[in-house]
């Protein structure tokens, strides 16, 4: 792009003695020996060779075959139990104790819907067992969806609860009063109740009961969660804001027992704010601690899932599930990833019995005998 | 009467025509009053609206009003035409007349706008823009400032720097902007400036953006820096400029019309008019090296009115001439002027002229009118800006970056499309919980998709990320600086490096099919040395050791001590000492063959301090061989019109000098006539041997043979030879020749030919004194080079000025052509016809040759070794040429020269070198490559692909003009070979390696529009999007880019054909860009859908869900990077310990970057911009996490290890086969390494090559450049004044020079 002149070049020949050598220093232009500038560096060459390709293929299936089957036996151990609240299945749907509740019930109504899902365990279920709900169709991931939140305000700005971000449009302010928690996410907080009884042989209904601490993340709970002003005096703090559309009570009011888990910090609200990757999804609800006594936490038999339906899902066609599971190392039940292994093993040895073939019947084993200059 | 009639009629005619020759004058005037027309147009817009007001609906007048095309009007003449209906009647007389008046005035001004619109573009556009006084001539009045000033001259000032201070900054910008990709990157900035359809925020665009633009402009400021530096130092060279007296003054400071003093070795400081100088009859030499390559002297005279004008002050002062001249322009050889002075005219020419870049040799002063200055100077008009060139894999890229965008569109479509459906089908019913926004909620989901289309492209942008071309602009540097250190093309005697000077061109170094090498001062040095001799019989110049063999002649072998002669030349080198013995035994046949090369010459000898002699020669094997004589005791000291002075054995003899029958290519050969001391006369001639033996005394026959054997020796090694004789005259006879002599130079028809007749009646009866040798000496390796230079499959063209002869003889030394060739074709018909059966006949031959071994193919396999010695080779002469060119031989001459091994193209111009060129990029879509070092390389080397400059001779010019330049030829395979070679196995490396990583990285997305409800949702944290092609795998890249190495240098050049893929392009091609996006396809669907597997149910081992937004970006994005850096490793040859401190680090650094935004601290102080609190925390101590991450980074490479694995196990390629035996032979340790040598075999007689350019014979008998006034010249033979070209030799030949420069400027201008 420069142009072709250059008063050095015309200048001529001993560009040398106007260099930047300092007087009279005529330098010498041979380049550095130097094992960079000469492009010499010492430096590992490794070749694909059968001789390292081969064997990684089968080191890589004798270590994933065996780490799939541990993964699917765990996965299997698990214990999993899903009661479906909502049903669509045209058919069976009117027989769905909640059948009625799910189509009447709207944001609309006043008077609380609820029913009872009648469920029984086939075997018992040790140790602690996580309660989850879990929603389908539901897109937590959509991007309008996701953007609708105030991040400075849930972490207890004052000024952004006076003035929530403009990312909370269209649920940033109700009646000229600013929304706190501002934003779609928070607006569709998931407000079923859900109440476990165990059905004693006798007939006898006994809570089971459920804690609701310890199912948010810490860092959520202590770091990017904090009430504004601290957790005292949360109607003060949250006075001339105004609840979520949505909701019938206002975010300070959301657990009045526990000032710990009440406004910003409730966990149920932090659970949902995490949103969902997927439209498919679960979201741990309560925690069922397990029994100092040697008995399972949950026995075999019959239960009953007391429903308060508030969060209508119909309209969209979402189904609400709640799920009952036991935990091992791994996490949850997950058969996914133990057959993934299991596969993934299979293939690599596999192919490397085909490529060993090939190699042996077709292969150049000596590459270097062949050249012709 | 008819007559009267016609008379009148024509009279009539010619008023009519004087009448329209007024009216072109008045309308001209009125183009000066356009601007006053302007005005009277608006007030004829009043007078129509006035005139409107009385219309009726007259259809003429409605006619005119629609010509005045005013819409305003018209709408204002329908309501007021109503109201005024009613008036009509009574102002209809009114209306008339101002109807009438409107109709000339319509007409009038619809004449001038035509007339003025016809005038515009009649007119050169400048002269009307600049609205200044037309300068098609130029007047510039000496020491007359006040005058020279009225016009717009530019003054010696130049500048080269594009920007200054202020305009840096916009007009960099601007430039940048103007740029595709940053152009592009900026509307996706703004795009993303929009709320509604911005998904990613602004930072992730304008980080990378800003660096680019920073770096970019960082660059430009140096390089304008650098420029203004060197212009600043140009600007302020000392010049003496008169003013009253002489004055020192800046370059900068001198005007036009100035008149300066110039000294010897000084640069021309602008376009000069010579007007005197400190030699005779106004002479001056310069040297025209910088401005056209030419190292020879050139002579400029001045007029002889200007130069009596000397060295006078007081009467230069008064010098008041004016120069009308041509306006500046570019044509290095032509200048037209006249000076006008004291009321005469003089005619002005280039012989006249002092052009900038110039230098003064020879001559200790000058004066001289500045006609040009600054950037009119003819230097600066011919820099034009160097054509940007770019490389196959540059539009490639250009290509497949179309082809992403509109993949990149077409996925757009496909996901607006999918969010149409599902904003209709799942977002309305959603709405509950989600409301629409305020555009979509007016029920418009198409539109809602026509804004996700947009948040598409803006995510999915990063397919074709910025990184990309500053990437791919830092390996090109880095691979400049590469070739830049190379010690291996370092010349240690010139003391030159090898430079890159274009770094855009690397890759192409490994693509080359086509090299085309200038001759002189590429192939051979241009140097010629004086090697052997054959006197009376006996050979000189071999060196025999004590038992009579041959020694080879090396660096060690003792020279000849010449220090008994105090003149003697110190580089001269000369290894038999029996020369010198028989010298000073003084053997009268080999002091005569020394005084013959010592007098029969036109060289022109300069003694600056006593003994310091140096010969101006116009070709080098003259100077040589007088060289020669002279280190042999026979000096030749000097010489004026009619005497030579040597220096026999240290005494000065004084021979008068007769004639010169001078050499022309007919005669190919010289001689001269002189009286020596004792009053003898003799005739010395040299010239091509087969003419010299024609013409020799019978009684030489047996000599003739003894030489004749000799010679056939010293054409065997290569040398250029020549045959001398002598011959006594008698005084009787010489003067009754003399006599014939002059009357035949005084005819006017038929004069050389009866010049030719009477030299050859003298030239008779010869009597052989010996032969000399010459040697055309190549440069160091050029052999080897082209030997191992073809065996990489490259073909080599020679594109010579030189003649015939000469350009074979090298292609013999060089081993281009060989005895053992099939057949030499020889090209060199005068005619279109002859040139076009030359060629076909020779097509034919070797068709059938050709399908003579194709049949025998199938059915023998040894006869397949006969076609490849199957060699032919073709040599075509530059008139031959100029038919050959023509468009419908074009493709004969294609053909043919492409079946022949060796093409050998001599006598041609610049600009045939240039259309041959030009020919084979544009027919054969090969890369080509084109060498030289002269001016007339220019052409060929800015047409070619690549242009390589020979530097560290005295021309820049070719250097200039190059992509490359080094000091030898032998370089060009290491260029090629190694460096060529390692471009482009890194670029198209790193190129498939980067598209892969892109679409792995981008593609992502796309799948999980499927599951965000098509809503543009990313998977990734937006800082990861920033910083992934910036920070995580920016260096990696990089490093495989810059420093891998496929196979060694040592390797690359033992096996040439490890060269073919670059020329067949297989490295990087549209098939590998598919494959790489496959891959990267491939990769982004597991890295998505083995996570989404995993994590629709998965937990953390405390029971909470990890199968969150975040957590997911998380586990795919270090699943990425992993992947990533994992197949890089895969993809580097050779590991360094840089390549291993990037990969790590760059891994290392992902893992810090992402702990470090996911921590607490950065979120407490900007809590709405790092909402990743925690989440590497809570995903990466999750077991489940990392067994998802490793099984997918097995799955995604895996498949691509395989393919690679069973392409290299069952089809090797050559450069496979050479790692593998390079690794077999590095576990050995080094081996030695047999070298090929490449044996000269020919035994060809070479022939007589000579000067091809005229000498100074003319100048030195007419004793123009002869310090001696007053004298008038004796009787001489070439008695035409200088310039006037006696022969038609001469006459061609100057046309040819002519020719030569213009092509020169014309290649300058085609830029």
């Amino acid at each position: 792009m420069a142009s072709n002149y250059n008063a050095k070049e015309e200048d001529g020949h001993q560009p040398a003695a106007i260099g930047h050598g300092g007087a009279g220093t005529v330098k010498n232009k041979k380049p550095d020996n130097t094992a960079f500038k000469q492009q010499r560096l010492p430096a590992w060459q490794p070749i694909l060779t059968a001789g390292t390709v081969l064997p990684a293929f089968f080191v890589i299936g004798l270590i994933f075959i065996p780490i799939g089957i541990g993964l699917f036996v765990t996965s299997n151990n698990i214990k999993e139990l899903e009661v479906t609240l909502t049903n669509y299945s045209v058919w069976l749907a009117i027989f769905h104790p909640c059948y009625n509740c799910s189509q009447s019930y709207s944001w609309n109504s006043t008077k609380p819907c609820t029913c009872s899902v009648p469920f029984s365990l086939d075997q018992p279920f040790e140790s602690n067992v996580f309660m989850y709900y879990g929603l389908s169709n539901f897109y937590q991931n959509h991007r309008r969806y996701v953007k609708s939140r105030d991040d400075s305000q849930l972490n207890g700005d004052k000024a952004s609860l006076k003035s929530p971000s403009k990312e909370c449009e269209p649920y940033r302010t109700s009646d000229e009063k600013p929304i706190a928690p501002c934003g779609a996410i928070a607006n569709s907080l998931f407000n079923d109740t859900l109440e476990l009884y165990y059905i004693d042989p006798n007939g006898s209904r006994t809570a089971i009961p459920l804690v609701k601490k310890g199912i948010a993340w810490w860092t959520d709970k202590h770091v990017k969660f904090r009430n504004p002003g601290g957790n005292d005096n949360l109607t003060v703090v949250f006075q001339g804001t105004s609840k979520p559309v949505n909701w019938r009570k206002s975010v300070y009011e959301l657990d009045p027992s526990d000032p710990d888990n009440n406004g910003f910090i409730n966990e149920d609200f932090i659970v949902w704010m995490r949103t969902a990757a997927l439209p498919t999804f679960r979201k741990l609800y309560r925690i069922i601690h397990k029994k100092p006594n040697m008995t399972p936490t949950l026995p075999l038999g019959r239960y009953i899932l007391e429903v308060t339906y508030n969060y209508p899902v119909r309209s969209f066609e979402g189904r609400k599930r709640m799920i009952l599971s036991t935990i091992s190392w791994m996490g949850g039940k997950n058969p996914f990833l133990g057959i993934a292994y299991i596969t993934v093993g299979s293939v690599c040895f596999f192919l490397g019995i085909v490529l060993l073939i090939i190699h042996h019947k077709y292969g150049n084993r000596n590459h270097s005998a062949d050249i012709r200059s | 009467m008819v007559v009267v009639e016609l008379l009148l009629v024509e009279l009539l005619l010619l008023l009519v025509e004087l009448l329209l020759l007024l009216l072109v004058v008045e309308l001209l005037l009125l183009v000066v009053v356009e601007s006053l027309l302007v005005v009277e147009l608006l007030l004829l817009l009043v007078v129509e609206l006035s005139l409107l007001v009385v219309e009726s609906l007259l259809l003429v007048e409605l006619l005119l009003v629609v010509v005045e095309l005013l819409v305003v009007v018209v709408r204002v003449r329908v309501v007021v035409v109503r109201v005024v209906e009613l008036l009509l009647l009574l102002v209809v007389v009114v209306r008339v007349v101002e109807f009438l008046l409107l109709v000339v005035r319509v007409v009038v001004r619809v004449v001038v706008r035509v007339v003025v619109r016809v005038v515009v573009r009649v007119l050169p556009k400048g002269d009307m823009l600049s609205g200044k006084k037309r300068c098609e001539e130029r007047h510039v009045r000496a020491n007359d400032r006040d005058y020279n000033e009225k016009f717009p001259y530019a003054d010696n000032h130049i500048r080269t720097c594009k920007y200054n201070v202020f305009t840096f900054l916009p007009i960099n910008l601007f430039e940048q902007f103007q740029r595709a990709a940053n152009a592009y990157f900026l509307v996706l900035l703004i795009l993303q400036l929009i709320p509604e359809i911005s998904s990613l925020s602004w930072v992730t665009t304008t980080v990378p953006l800003v660096m680019v633009l920073l770096i970019t402009a960082v660059k430009d400021a140096t390089d304008d820096y650098f420029r203004y530096k060197s212009d600043q130092q140009v600007n302020s060279r000392q010049s003496q400029v008169l003013r009253g007296n002489l004055q020192n003054e800046k370059w900068m400071n001198v005007r036009v019309g100035d008149i300066i003093k110039l000294e010897n070795n000084h640069f021309v400081t602008a376009d000069i008019l010579l007007l005197s100088s400190s030699e005779p009859y106004g002479l001056c030499y310069i040297e025209t090296a910088e401005l056209d390559g030419e190292t020879n002297l050139k002579v400029r005279q001045a007029l002889t009115v200007t130069s009596d004008l000397g060295a006078d002050i007081t009467k230069l002062v008064d010098f008041n001439g004016e120069v009308i001249c041509e306006p500046p322009n570019n044509k290095l050889d032509k200048f037209t002027g006249t000076l006008y002075w004291r009321d005469n005219k003089y005619p002005l020419d280039n012989e006249k002229m002092l052009l900038r870049g110039c230098v003064l040799r020879n001559t200790e002063w000058c004066f001289g009118m500045v006609v040009f200055a600054g950037l009119q100077t003819k230097l600066m008009q011919n820099c034009g800006r160097t054509k940007f060139k770019r490389t196959s894999i540059d539009k490639l890229m250009n290509t497949l970056v179309l082809w992403i965008f509109g993949f990149l569109v077409c996925m757009g479509v496909i996901l607006a499309i999918g969010n149409t459906i599902w904003e209709q089908k799942v977002g309305r019913s959603f709405s509950v919980y989600l409301l629409w926004d305020e555009p979509i909620r007016n029920n418009n989901v198409v539109f809602s998709g026509f804004l996700t289309f947009w948040s598409y492209i803006i995510i999915l942008n990063t397919m074709v990320p910025i990184s990309l071309y500053v990437s791919v602009e830092v390996i090109r540097l880095g691979h400049s600086y590469f070739i830049n250190w190379d010690r291996k093309m370092y010349y240690i005697q010139k003391d030159t490096p090898a430079e890159a000077r274009t770094t855009t061109l690397n890759e192409e170094l490994g693509q080359v099919e086509f090299i085309f090498s200038d001759k002189t001062g590429t192939l051979t040095q241009n140097i010629m040395v004086f090697n052997k001799c054959s006197i009376n019989g006996k050979s000189y110049g071999d060196v025999y050791d004590e038992f009579g063999h041959k020694v080879e002649i090396t660096e060690r072998t003792a020279c000849v001590d010449f220090s008994f002669n105090p003149l003697s030349d110190r580089k001269f080198k000369f290894h038999d000492h029996s020369l010198l013995e028989a010298i000073k035994m003084e053997e009268p046949s080999v002091q005569d063959f020394f005084r013959l090369l010592a007098l029969c010459h036109t060289v022109m000898p300069e003694e600056k301090n006593e003994g310091d002699l140096v010969y101006q020669a116009q070709s080098p094997d003259e100077g040589a061989l007088v060289t020669a004589a002279r280190n042999f005791g026979f000096v030749f000291r000097s010489r004026t019109p009619e005497t030579v002075t040597l220096y026999e054995m240290g005494t000065a003899v004084n021979y008068q000098l007769l004639a010169i029958l001078d050499f022309n290519n007919v005669r190919k050969r010289m001689s001269v006539i002189v009286r020596n001391p004792a009053g003898h006369i003799k005739l010395y001639c040299k010239g091509a041997d087969t003419i010299i033996f024609d013409r020799l005394d019978p009684s030489n026959h047996v000599l003739m043979n003894t030489t004749s054997e000799h010679l056939y020796e010293f054409a065997g090694e290569g040398l250029r030879t020549l045959a001398l004789a002598y011959k006594d005259l008698d005084e009787n006879v010489l003067e009754e020749w003399m006599k014939r002599l002059l009357y035949a130079s005084t005819v006017i028809e038929n004069r050389e030919e009866g010049l030719a007749d009477l030299y050859e009646e003298i030239e008779t009866g010869l009597m052989l004194l010996g032969a000399t040798a010459v040697e055309d000496k190549l440069q160091e390796g050029v052999p080897e080079t082209i030997a191992c230079l073809t065996l990489a499959n490259i073909k080599i063209w020679v594109l010579t000025g030189d003649k015939l002869e000469t350009a074979m003889n090298i292609g013999y030394s060089c081993n281009m052509l060989r005895d053992d060739m099939n057949e030499v074709f020889i090209i060199s018909g005068h005619s279109v016809l002859e040139v076009q059966q030359q060629l076909r006949l020779g097509l034919m031959v070797m068709k059938q040759t050709l399908s003579h071994h194709y049949t025998y193919d199938f059915s023998d396999d040894s006869v397949f070794e006969e076609t490849i010695i199957a060699e032919y080779a073709l040599i075509i002469n530059g008139h031959s040429l100029a038919h050959a060119l023509e468009p419908e031989l074009e493709q004969v001459l294609l053909e043919t020269a492409c079946l022949c091994k060796t093409v050998i193209c001599c006598r041609v111009t610049p600009m045939q070198k240039a259309q041959v060129v030009e020919l084979v990029k544009t027919n054969k879509m090969a890369v080509t490559l084109a060498i030289g070092d002269g001016a007339n390389d220019v052409s060929m080397i800015k047409t070619a692909h690549i242009g390589v400059g020979i530097s560290g001779q005295e021309g820049m010019q070719a250097v200039l003009a190059s992509d490359y330049s080094f000091a030898q030829f032998r370089y060009l395979q290491r260029l090629l070979l190694v460096h060529g070679r390692w471009s482009y196995f890194r670029m198209c490396n790193f190129l498939f390696y980067f598209f892969y990583k892109n679409f792995a990285f981008t593609l992502v997305h796309f799948w999980f529009g499927f599951f965000c409800g098509f809503s543009a949702q990313t998977v990734y944290d937006q800082w990861f999007i920033t910083l992934f092609n910036i920070v995580y795998t920016s260096l990696p890249v990089l490093a495989m880019g810059l420093f891998d190495q496929d196979v060694n240098e040592a390797n690359s050049h033992r096996y040439p054909s490890l060269y073919r893929p670059g020329q067949l392009n297989v490295l990087f091609n549209k098939r590998q860009f598919f494959l790489c996006t496959l891959q990267g396809v491939g990769t982004s669907f597991l890295l998505f859908f083995i996570p989404y597997g995993a994590f629709c149910l998965v937990a953390r081992d405390d029971g909470s869900h990890i199968s969150d937004q975040q957590a997911f970006a998380v586990i795919i994005s270090t699943s990425l990077v992993i992947v990533v850096s994992v197949q890089i490793g895969l993809d580097t040859y050779y590991w360094t310990a840089v390549n291993h401190v990037f990969v790590w680090g760059s891994l290392a650094v992902y893992f810090a970057i992402l702990f470090a935004m996911h921590s607490d601290g950065l979120f407490s102080i900007f809590p709405s911009h790092f909402p990743f609190i925690g989440t590497a925390r809570n995903c990466l101590t999750q077991k489940s996490v990392w067994l998802v991450i490793m099984l997918t980074t097995v799955a995604c490479v895996m498949p691509g290890l395989a393919v690679r694995f069973l392409k290299t196990d069952l089809y090797p390629t050559l450069t496979d086969k050479v790692r593998s035996l390079q690794q077999a032979s590095r576990k050995l340790g080094p081996k030695e390494q047999n070298l090929r040598r490449v044996r000269r075999t020919s035994s060809r007689r070479s022939a007589y090559a000579f000067s091809h350019q005229q000498g100074y014979g003319e100048l030195i008998t007419s004793g123009k450049n002869m310090k001696r006034k007053g004298e008038t010249p004796v009787a001489c033979v070439s008695a035409e004044a200088y310039g006037t070209s006696g022969t038609s030799e001469g006459n061609t030949r100057t046309q040819q020079t002519v020719m030569d420069s213009n092509v020169v400027s014309n290649g300058a201008i085609q830029t």
